[in-house]
């Protein structure tokens, strides 16, 4: 589970503030993987949306929650692990073992091929490549591009891809690591209505095959339906003023 | 930082143009200032080499340096001519040998050397095909020459004329190849070789033509005649040719002591002998005794010094390059933000992004290294060949 308390959070360069003071989010699942006795089965992944107007900072949340900045005061639990007493290294090991990022506009590197995107993680972290032999991962990934339904386009490079496609490619990337989190931002918000919904039922697929707790971060009122919690942010506070109001609470879909 | 390093030639062969241009760049500023010093190295060690082996030249006043490449290269420069007569007095001198060189003709744009046959012993020379001339109007030819003038003993070469708009200067005179020179990776390859009095035919002071003792005096090839003086008219035919049949009628008009030479090698026995007949021609108004090998000294510290300039000039553009290298870097970081802020949100370290573009730059550096390598080593390979051509060959 993930456990805010006390958050307090100041943007560089800016008097605006984000506070959060209590949030608990997938209870359910995350310390809880695998389908053995007392943990949870398929499909009782929690799915979560995290929705708000641009700027409420949503997206701080999740780099919060990922450890990518560290807050100003306060703690964030991830699973068992407190997030915020970890060093910069410390946090980008546990991201790099623990979450997946989905991003809005994909951020695949273009002079990769779809292949060597979903690698990346490995081959940018070196624990990661330590952890497992490299024919495995390959194998993983090579397995998870054919579920996703790109296992004709191994070799392509984002720029021969469709926008769905890369979008598709970048949920592999997330996954391949088998993060227990999965934190997308806005993941639909380059993409066509068609393919709005095809990748928002691709990730609920995906977490839920893997049991992996997935937070999704979007201004898309259309693509809330099968989240389990929508939190609204637009009740937590982003102010430039010296008096900060308390958090508010959260929103049940 | 294997991994770094495979990312790294991807992304470099992705952008094959501009990893192309950078590898030039990096080609381009170490090789040039590589090759000037490979090039530089070998000219200096030819030019010295030949200057080493001749001990003393005697000429007239003027360029000491001139001269000593008129001996030694058969450069004609702007050396005057000074009296055959020299070489005997040379001898009375005490010079143990004195070789004349008369180098101021052209065959084909290769020099001519007027000399005698010692110069083939001392320049240790000997003879692939052939013998050595031995009547006027023969050549012996060097190695170089030969082979790129595709000229053989039997052959003919013919020289030049000295102005080619001057009908009335001397003709060209056919000369007959009796030999060819081993190749001794010096001038001489690339020198036409003839005894002294055949420059002088090609020079004009000797000549040959019909018999006009033998003519009429009413013959419209004489002018007039006297007892001791016969005028000639321009209809008589002068031979471009020296061949058995006509040398007899080859002669020179004056006293062959008086005629020019550009200059004499003077080889002494010992180093005192030398220094002794050195301060013999301290007193000369019109000669000089000059010693090649500190000439060219000179003529190299001169270069070198230039040299410090192109070296001052090629550390600039190394840092400039250099320089501008971080900017493309630093641009290119810049544009590569997102990529960079990817990876550090997927669990790239700091260290590892550094680490990757390091492996760029060291691939793009060792990229440019082999290929100066190879360039060098090429050079290496041909630059003796092109110096030798730059100095040796062509007038």
């Amino acid at each position: 589970m993930i456990e805010i308390d006390q958050l307090k959070f100041r943007y560089p360069r800016s008097d605006f503030r984000l506070q959060i003071e209590k949030l608990s989010l997938g209870e359910r699942c995350l310390g809880e993987r695998g389908t053995g006795e007392g943990g949870i089965g398929e499909g009782q992944v929690e799915k979560i949306a995290v929705v708000g107007p641009s700027g409420s900072g949503k997206t701080t949340l999740l780099n919060l929650i990922a450890g990518i900045v560290a807050p100003s005061s306060g703690t964030i639990r991830v699973s068992d692990q407190e997030v915020t007493s970890l060093s910069d290294a410390q946090r980008r090991d546990f991201r790099a073992a623990n979450i997946g990022m989905v991003f809005q506009r994909f951020e695949l590197i273009e002079y990769l091929t779809v292949l060597d995107n979903v690698l990346l993680p490995f081959a940018i972290n070196q624990s990661l490549g330590e952890l497992r032999p490299r024919q495995e991962v390959v194998e993983q990934a090579t397995k998870l591009i054919d579920s996703v339904g790109l296992a004709s386009k191994l070799r392509r490079r984002p720029n021969q891809l469709s926008q769905g496609e890369q979008q598709r490619v970048a949920i592999c990337r997330a996954l391949v690591t088998n993060p227990q989190l999965i934190l997308a931002d806005e993941p639909t918000g380059n993409l066509d209505p068609k393919n709005k919904r095809l990748i928002i039922d691709l990730i609920f697929q995906q977490a839920e095959a893997r049991n992996q707790t997935l937070i999704v971060v979007t201004h898309d009122q259309g693509i809330l339906d099968g989240f389990d919690r929508v939190i609204d942010f637009d009740q937590f506070y982003v102010d430039d003023t010296e008096d900060l109001q308390p958090a508010g609470g959260e929103v049940s879909s | 930082m294997n991994q770094a390093f495979k990312l790294a030639w991807k992304y470099i062969f992705y952008h094959k143009l501009k990893s192309l241009i950078l590898v030039a760049c990096v080609f381009l500023t170490a090789l040039l200032p590589i090759a000037m010093q490979i090039l530089l190295w070998q000219f200096n060690q030819k030019i010295v080499a030949r200057a080493d082996q001749t001990p003393a030249v005697v000429g007239a006043k003027g360029s000491s340096l001139d001269l000593s490449l008129n001996a030694i290269h058969f450069k004609s420069g702007s050396v005057e001519p000074i009296r055959y007569a020299e070489v005997a007095k040379l001898l009375d001198r005490g010079a143990a040998q004195a070789i004349p060189i008369h180098a101021r003709f052209t065959a084909q744009d290769y020099s001519v050397v007027g000399t005698t046959l010692e110069y083939f012993r001392f320049r240790n020379l000997s003879l692939a095909r052939g013998g050595k001339f031995a009547m006027l109007g023969e050549c012996v030819l060097g190695a170089e020459l030969a082979d790129s003038l595709g000229v053989d003993v039997g052959d003919y070469i013919i020289s030049d004329r000295d102005n080619v708009l001057n009908l009335a200067g001397q003709s060209p005179l056919r000369l007959n190849v009796v030999g060819v020179l081993e190749e001794s990776l010096s001038p001489d390859d690339f020198a036409v070789f003839v005894d002294v009095k055949t420059a002088w035919v090609i020079q004009g002071l000797g000549h040959g033509h019909q018999d006009l003792a033998a003519e009429a005096a009413e013959s419209s090839k004489v002018l007039s005649r006297s007892d001791d003086k016969i005028v000639a008219s321009p209809a008589v035919e002068s031979y471009i040719e020296i061949t058995p049949e006509n040398i007899e009628s080859f002669h020179f008009h004056g006293d062959t002591n008086e005629f020019p030479i550009t200059s004499i090698i003077a080889i002494s026995e010992t180093e005192k002998a030398e220094t002794i007949l050195e301060g013999k021609y301290s007193d000369e108004r019109l000669l000089q005794f000059t010693k090649p090998l500190a000439d060219v000294r000179e003529l190299m510290s001169l270069v070198f010094q230039v040299k410090r300039f192109f070296d001052a000039n090629a550390i600039l553009i190394g840092v400039s390059t250099g320089l501008l290298l971080v900017l493309v870097l630093m641009l290119s970081l810049r544009l590569r933000a997102r990529e960079m802020q990817t990876m550090f949100q997927l669990g790239c370290s700091r260290g590892r992004i550094f680490q990757l573009q390091f492996a760029e730059v060291l691939i793009i550096v060792s990229v440019a290294a082999a290929l100066v390598g190879l360039a060098v080593w090429g050079l290496a390979g041909i630059s003796g060949q092109w110096i030798e051509s730059i100095l040796f060959a062509r007038q």
